[in-house]
């Protein structure tokens, strides 16, 4: 029996997301903990499953350890098969040559015999840095159907903000004719997702040929999808409406979080018709103490509430004692707040100790932004950390 | 010393009648995530028992899809493992067991497989963390044939009590099916022994057609074999009625037992995934236990709330205990209720029972 998949996803999650600050000093980007369980990961992984592409290579580099460690064998997310699933795909070494990736298609291109051992007709190139719900076996329909040889999906942006993205300028039938990567002055608003789903045979010819140009960065968006379209290959521009969000900086992390509240969030995660699959913690329902309060908020498992909570995220096994009162935070998983300790504007990130009587950040409208604790801190008690400070260390 | 673990799913279904209607008494949901199987599992799982065989007889598909392979309690072994042993029937044999030795009688082929040292058996009516391998050592240390585990508890009642002498030698044992007020050894239903010890009692049960295990063999043998107590000092919660059920349950809110109880975070259930639970702008919480996934715009005290409960604005629910999957209408009003599973309750109704008696309301029931 002929054994392959009609399509395979690899998901670039080697990113540094430097702008993350001490939230990524010791954790690749995609493995930051996002709406109260999740880490941004679950969300392509999920959209995979959900999507029917059951096979996934994710790429790991920077930080790896709790990326690997929390993706496992990948049945959190139902990709534990026999032929499929999901795989990490580290930096290896070979015969002739080690490498670090170079750049994101090197990545692909040191992985090509992972892909071509399902031989796929369609690869799906993914990044673990937004946060969306997106089918992509509409899009591989699409791209079928217009018989593309690239298809990259593409959103529509404010024009304030186009600058900022990689843009498509295409014809009325979408064709793409121009790229232009974050251009000063743009001339369409409809910006590059960093998805893009190739017809297998173009994708291992270019890259291929990228490999053999010593002159190249090896990357998609500046190397192959240019030199595809030079080419006169077909490429196409499949247009997304939906939530989409880039969570790669403080501010970005902590809107995408803050759209989960509200009566009608922005965002909903916990849409039964679209389910975000993630490793859930083994913990007892959470508990909400006499004096507590607990408005507006998200709140995980294994939490123990005794104080104040508003407009907040809490993660698993997060503690607020007696007194204490968060306000428009982020608190990551096994964190305590200590007694009468306040907290407003800020992420506070797993497994730190805020001792009593602190005073974490300064409302939003005091204009000194987000302030941000890493993991594994201990705040001593009476301590005071302004707004927009960054604590990397105590 | 390797033991191998027998949980008894079903023996005291006509406890609870309410709740095990539909289920086996294993499968009763408890403290906002967790079936009550899941103490006894977790039980044998942390004393480092990884063969379990649990014994059912009817009602048992929940307790299937509860268990399922066992990974969640990482039982799912290609060398033992949790095996569910569904009652022994054949063509001739119209009724199911009545008795554990009869439910013993039919699994002989599980019990002579194992090759483990010891045997632990248990049932589902009890919340309680107890290490299995104390009660060994104690085994050991007294040299003795039969252990069973009890605990010094006043106003139960369904309870097997047992007499012991003053180094602990269990000399009388009587079922009170009543309520007593004073304080008494009431046994945990947890038996350890000899795995070699309870093949040789099946065996002769067979031979000799004995049906109950306290009367046709622990009674009769008090002198001929050393039977000893082992006290379980920590928590215990019977669960040997409705009533029992909701006191039991409503203890959870207290901080010491719950932490007792899940401190360690060393219960495991099944894992199914659920959003964060959401508050929201109006939500009031007192005193209250929340599982994932729920949506709470109303208020909640002194309550119970399963996994996807959604209690709409204005709903008022106190002092009940709410199911997987119920719906709360706005401004409706509780007090004192049982909700089982995808009960939904309508905007506006007003619903109460009393502390002495709390209301349930049946699976799947619209109000």
């Amino acid at each position: 029996m002929i054994r392959k998949k009609k399509c395979v996803a690899m998901l670039l999650a080697g990113g540094q997301g430097s702008r993350l600050y001490a939230l990524t000093s010791t954790i690749a980007k995609p493995a930051v903990s996002f709406g109260g369980k999740y880490r941004i990961i679950d969300f392509p992984l999920s959209n995979c499953v959900n999507s029917g592409i059951d096979t996934v290579g994710v790429l790991t580099q920077y930080q790896p350890l709790l990326l690997n460690d929390y993706i496992g064998n990948g049945q959190p997310w139902d990709l534990d098969r026999t032929f499929g699933g999901v795989h990490i795909l580290s930096p290896y070494q070979g015969k002739h040559s080690s490498d670090w990736y170079k750049g994101t298609a090197n990545a692909i291109y040191q992985n090509l015999h992972f892909i071509k051992q399902f031989d796929p007709d369609y690869v799906l190139i993914l990044s673990g840095d937004h946060i969306y719900k997106m089918n992509y076996s509409l899009m591989l329909n699409y791209h079928i159907l217009k018989n593309a040889d690239c298809t990259i999906a593409a959103i529509n942006v404010p024009i304030s903000e186009a600058s900022r993205f990689g843009i498509l300028n295409t014809n009325e039938d979408g064709t793409i004719y121009e790229f232009e990567e974050k251009p000063k002055n743009p001339k369409s608003t409809l910006a590059s997702m960093g998805i893009y789903i190739f017809s297998a045979a173009k994708l291992y010819k270019y890259l291929e040929e990228d490999n053999e140009d010593a002159t190249s960065s090896n990357d998609f968006g500046k190397n192959i999808l240019p030199k595809m379209l030079s080419c006169g290959e077909r490429m196409l521009a499949y247009e997304f409406s939906g939530y989409w969000k880039d969570v790669g900086t403080i501010n970005s992390l902590y809107e995408a979080n803050m759209d989960l509240l509200g009566d009608k969030p922005n965002f909903d995660v916990a849409d039964s018709n679209w389910k975000i699959q993630s490793k859930s913690p083994l913990a007892p329902p959470q508990y909400i103490g006499d004096d507590a309060k607990t408005v507006n908020s998200i709140i995980m498992s294994g939490c123990e509430i005794y104080g104040t909570v508003e407009n907040s995220v809490l993660a698993s096994g997060v503690i607020v004692k007696k007194g204490a009162v968060v306000k428009n935070s982020i608190v990551m998983a096994e964190t305590v707040i200590g007694e009468n300790s306040a907290v407003d504007y800020s992420i506070i990130d797993e497994n730190t100790t805020v001792g009593n009587n602190c005073k974490i950040g300064e409302s939003k409208t005091s204009g000194k932004g987000i302030t941000v604790l890493a993991r594994n801190l201990r705040i001593k008690d009476g301590s005071e950390i302004l707004g927009g400070q960054i604590v990397d260390k105590a | 010393m390797r033991a191998v673990g027998i949980i008894f799913s079903n023996i005291h279904d006509n406890s609870v009648p309410e709740l095990s209607r539909i289920r086996t008494l294993g499968s009763i949901p408890f403290g906002g995530r967790y079936r009550l199987i899941d103490f006894p599992l977790s039980n044998m799982v942390n004393s480092g028992i990884d063969t379990v065989g649990i014994i059912t007889k009817s009602n048992y598909q929940s307790l299937m899809d509860h268990v399922g392979s066992g990974k969640d309690w990482d039982l799912a072994r290609k060398d033992g493992g949790v095996i569910i042993l569904p009652p022994y029937g054949d063509a001739n044999s119209s009724t199911l067991y009545n008795s554990r030795l009869e439910a013993l009688k039919g699994i002989t082929s599980f019990l002579f497989r194992a090759d483990e040292d010891f045997v632990v058996m248990t049932d589902c009516d009890t919340v309680c963390r107890i290490n299995f391998n104390d009660v060994i050592e104690n085994h050991i240390l007294h040299r003795a044939d039969i252990s069973l585990v009890y605990t010094k508890l006043a106003n139960t009642e369904r309870s097997t009590i047992l007499d012991l002498n003053e180094e602990n030698r269990v000399v009388g044992v009587s079922y009170k099916e009543e309520q007593h007020t004073e304080m008494a050894n009431v046994f945990a239903n947890v038996f350890v022994m000899k795995l070699s010890l309870l093949q040789n009692i099946v065996m002769d049960s067979i031979s000799h057609n004995k049906t109950h295990f306290t009367r046709d063999v622990i009674a009769p043998n008090l002198d001929g074999m050393k039977i000893i107590g082992y006290e379980h000092k920590g928590f215990y919660a019977g669960i040997t009625s409705l009533q029992a059920y909701y006191n039991s349950s409503m203890l959870m809110l207290d901080k010491d037992i719950r932490h007792e109880v899940f401190g360690d975070r060393s219960v495991f259930t099944k894992i199914r995934d659920s959003a964060p639970t959401k508050y929201g702008n109006c939500a009031v919480v007192k005193n209250s236990l929340v599982a994932d996934g729920c949506e709470i715009l109303g208020e909640v005290e002194n309550s119970i709330i399963f996994r996807n409960v959604k209690i709409g604005r204005g709903a008022v629910v106190k002092n009940s205990i709410v199911m997987q999957n119920s719906m709360l209408g706005e401004n409706c009003s509780l007090n004192c209720i049982i909700a089982d599973k995808n009960v939904s309750i309508t905007g506006r109704k007003v619903l109460s029972g009393s502390e002495n008696h709390p209301f349930y309301i049946g699976k799947g029931i619209m109000i």
